[in-house]
């Protein structure tokens, strides 16, 4: 048996080994990105893998966007200005505002309808504030957000087409 | 290296007796004895989990146990198997073996290696206490993925405790190991003279030392992102829950050659003995083993290749897996070759070696399927996994445990085992493993997902199969309790060098070892 010093400055040297291997554990988190960045893995190449195959590119349609309110609302619902050219399969996002102009708190659903009828078929919505109640404080502002796809199958003699929402309060005010 | 070993004369210490001299002991081979009764107890524990899981899916539908328990049976069993029974086991032999074979009269550091044994019961404790909390024990899955592992109750951060316990006993013990090997071997051992057991134990030790702390680091980051509002793998904060997954298998793949490598050395151990023929291949042994190494730091990928992975990466993980097929066929050519034009016997160690050269590579094969990404992204996360690693650690770590229980009982209890009972351990343990294990393979196919109390009805038959095999296996580790209970009370007595073929420094002192040996240095020639 060699001296235990021997054995001490041997042990010491796998506690530094092990000490820095807890260290390592930390680092690989930011290391992983650094790796990342430097190589180009998981950046530009992969996101083009991510890109949408189902862009039927040769035609494009012209949604228009109309938002309604009734009579004596206490809020205003505005669509975008223009309206948009969207390829069918494109993922398409548009962003209606609601504002409560009122000093009570405003709770309320938007309600959809399409032009021709025949288009509510064709309109693929993947997301939309439609989906839920809306709640908003007194004078609050609110970005509705809507995000959809038109279905590759639309007839080919269908070139404009009509999104409209009327935004219906619920309940009764408190 | 014939003649008797001088032994320390007795009367120089006193030990205490009774429960505290378990406790305070800082002797290797006391150490030892009490790393193989924690196994065996947890191996208890775990087998009943395992139990439980086969019962509930012995036919479809939910008979016995809810999802929930389900979840945590088989979570538990995982982590139980791998770091109560089978890490503790091999540490067992380690303490047992490092000293005899290399001539160091005990380990580096005794006291710490009290220690490094008595936090694991504590750990385990931990581990089982957590089933009557609220909300029950950890249910993630082993692997304690987030998000899931972040949204458990408080069960989940006793688990991160028990896993840092264990993981320091692991790491002072595995530093215990290598210390010893590299300072006290016996004068004139060079390396490159040392057992195949005692190398493939201090390439698992550096293994250990350097990815426990990895682990300790990714559980440390899972508490803080549970209680102290980090975000390292809460995408709510915007953290990369995948993130957790690559720094686990980090961690992950080497610890499952942590779980194989003194496998291999146990094996190249019984089979020269029982082929009377020295190892074919020492050096390219060594090498081999070293390489699995380090190839093992460059493949954790192939654990992830469905969570989104560039195609280089995982060509390069597919690649590196592929390379390790190389190495590691090196080692079976070389078990097979030592076989070769052999006198062989066929005692239990011998059968359990056998059984590992045969089985451990079935599963080494299907391990080499999983390799490949496109059938990979087929069979992620179904039985074909389930039973890949039931191949290699069960008839792989497992069976190897006991080739070397078998091998080395006479050194330590001083009784040859039981030979007629042995044989039937084996035979009924090879035969039902294979019939639980093996109807896995084809529900992996069939496209059966792993961790599910509850499966369609196409996937009944082969399940009721593999339950029943899984009961017949279970049972018949009662066998092997009772030959080493046997086998300490008494029995044929065992020789100095047990078995006729033995070789090694272990074979020098008598049977049973005594307590204190090679207080004298022995010179090798």
């Amino acid at each position: 048996m060699r001296p235990a010093i021997g054995n001490l400055r041997t042990s010491l040297h796998l506690v530094i080994l092990a000490v820095a291997m807890f260290a390592f554990g930390f680092a690989l988190v930011p290391l992983y990105d650094v790796i990342c960045d430097i190589t180009g893995l998981n950046r530009d190449a992969a996101q083009a893998l991510a890109n949408n195959t189902q862009v039927d590119t040769s035609r494009s349609v012209r949604i228009e966007l109309l938002a309604n309110v009734q009579n004596g609302a206490v809020w205003r619902f505005t669509a975008p200005n223009d309206p948009v050219n969207v390829h069918p399969g494109e993922l398409v996002r548009v962003d209606f505002v609601l504002e409560n102009l009122s000093e009570r708190p405003l709770v309320g659903r938007a309600i959809p309808s399409y032009a021709p009828a025949v288009a509510s078929k064709y309109f693929k919505k993947i997301d939309c504030f439609c989906f839920r109640e809306q709640r908003l404080a007194p004078h609050e502002k609110l970005l509705l957000p809507v995000l959809f796809v038109i279905d590759r199958k639309l007839e080919a003699d269908m070139k404009v087409m009509t999104l409209s929402y009327t935004f219906f309060q619920q309940g009764t005010l408190i | 290296m014939d003649a008797a070993a001088p032994a320390l004369p007795h009367g120089q210490h006193s030990a205490p007796a009774g429960l505290w001299r378990w406790l305070t002991t800082t002797n290797h081979k006391d150490i030892g004895t009490l790393y193989f009764c924690f196994a065996a107890t947890m191996f208890l524990v775990g087998g009943s989990m395992a139990m439980l899981i086969r019962a509930e899916l012995f036919q479809p539908g939910l008979q016995l146990v809810q999802p929930d328990l389900f979840n945590q049976l088989t979570t538990l069993h995982g982590l139980i198997m791998i770091f109560g029974v089978i890490m503790p086991a091999f540490t067992g032999f380690a303490n047992w073996q490092v000293p005899l074979m290399i001539g160091a009269p005990d380990m580096a550091f005794p006291r710490m290696n009290n220690w490094s044994f008595w936090l694991l019961p504590v750990a385990g404790l931990f581990l089982l206490f957590s089933m009557v909390l609220p909300g029950g024990a950890v249910a993630a899955g082993w692997t304690l993925y987030p998000p899931l592992f972040l949204q458990g109750g408080i069960s989940y951060d006793l688990t991160i405790f028990a896993i840092h316990i264990m993981g320091m006993s692991s790491i002072m013990g595995a530093i215990n190991i290598v210390t010893t090997i590299l300072n006290m071997r016996a004068p004139g051992m060079k390396l490159m003279d040392m057992p195949m057991f005692v190398w493939t134990w201090l390439i698992t030790g550096f293994l250990l030392i350097a990815v426990m702390p990895v682990l300790a680091g990714a559980v440390t980051m899972l508490l803080t992102d549970r209680n102290f509002g980090t975000h390292f793998f809460d995408a709510g904060g915007g953290g990369d829950p995948v993130m957790f997954q690559h720094v686990f298998w980090f961690f992950g793949h080497p610890e499952v050659y942590i779980l194989i490598l003194p496998a291999f050395g146990i094996v190249s151990t019984v089979l020269p003995t029982f082929a009377r023929k020295p190892l074919f291949g020492y050096r390219s042994m060594v090498y081999a083993t070293a390489s699995i190494a380090i190839l093992s730091f460059l493949v954790w990928g192939h654990h992830m290749f469905t969570v989104g992975m560039p195609a280089a990466a995982q060509l390069f993980f597919m690649y590196t897996t592929m390379l390790i097929a190389v190495p590691t066929g090196v080692k079976v050519f070389n078990w097979i070759a030592t076989l070769w034009q052999g006198s062989l016997s066929f005692e239990a160690p011998m059968l359990f070696a056998l059984a590992f050269v045969c089985l451990f590579t079935i599963g080494g094969f299907s391990g080499l399927v999983l390799a490949m990404v496109p059938v990979d992204v087929q069979l992620q996360d179904t039985y074909y996994v389930v039973a890949h690693f039931h191949y290699v650690l069960v008839t792989g770590a497992l069976f190897a445990i006991y080739a070397g229980l078998y091998y080395w009982l006479p050194k330590w209890t001083g009784h040859l085992p039981d030979p007629a009972l042995s044989r039937w351990h084996f035979w009924l343990s090879a035969i039902a493993v294979n019939v639980l294990f093996f109807p896995m393979h084809f529900l992996g196919l069939a496209g059966m997902p792993r961790r599910i109390p509850d499966y369609a009805l196409q996937f009944a038959d082969f399940n009721r199969i593999a339950s029943i095999g899984g009961f017949i296996f279970g049972a018949s580790q009662i066998l092997l309790l009772i030959v080493i209970v046997k086998c300490v009370r008494g029995g044929e007595k065992a020789a100095a060098c047990a078995w006729e073929g033995a070789e090694g420094l272990e074979w020098s002192v008598p049977s049973p070892a005594p307590y204190h040996t090679f207080g004298q240095p022995r010179e090798l020639r």
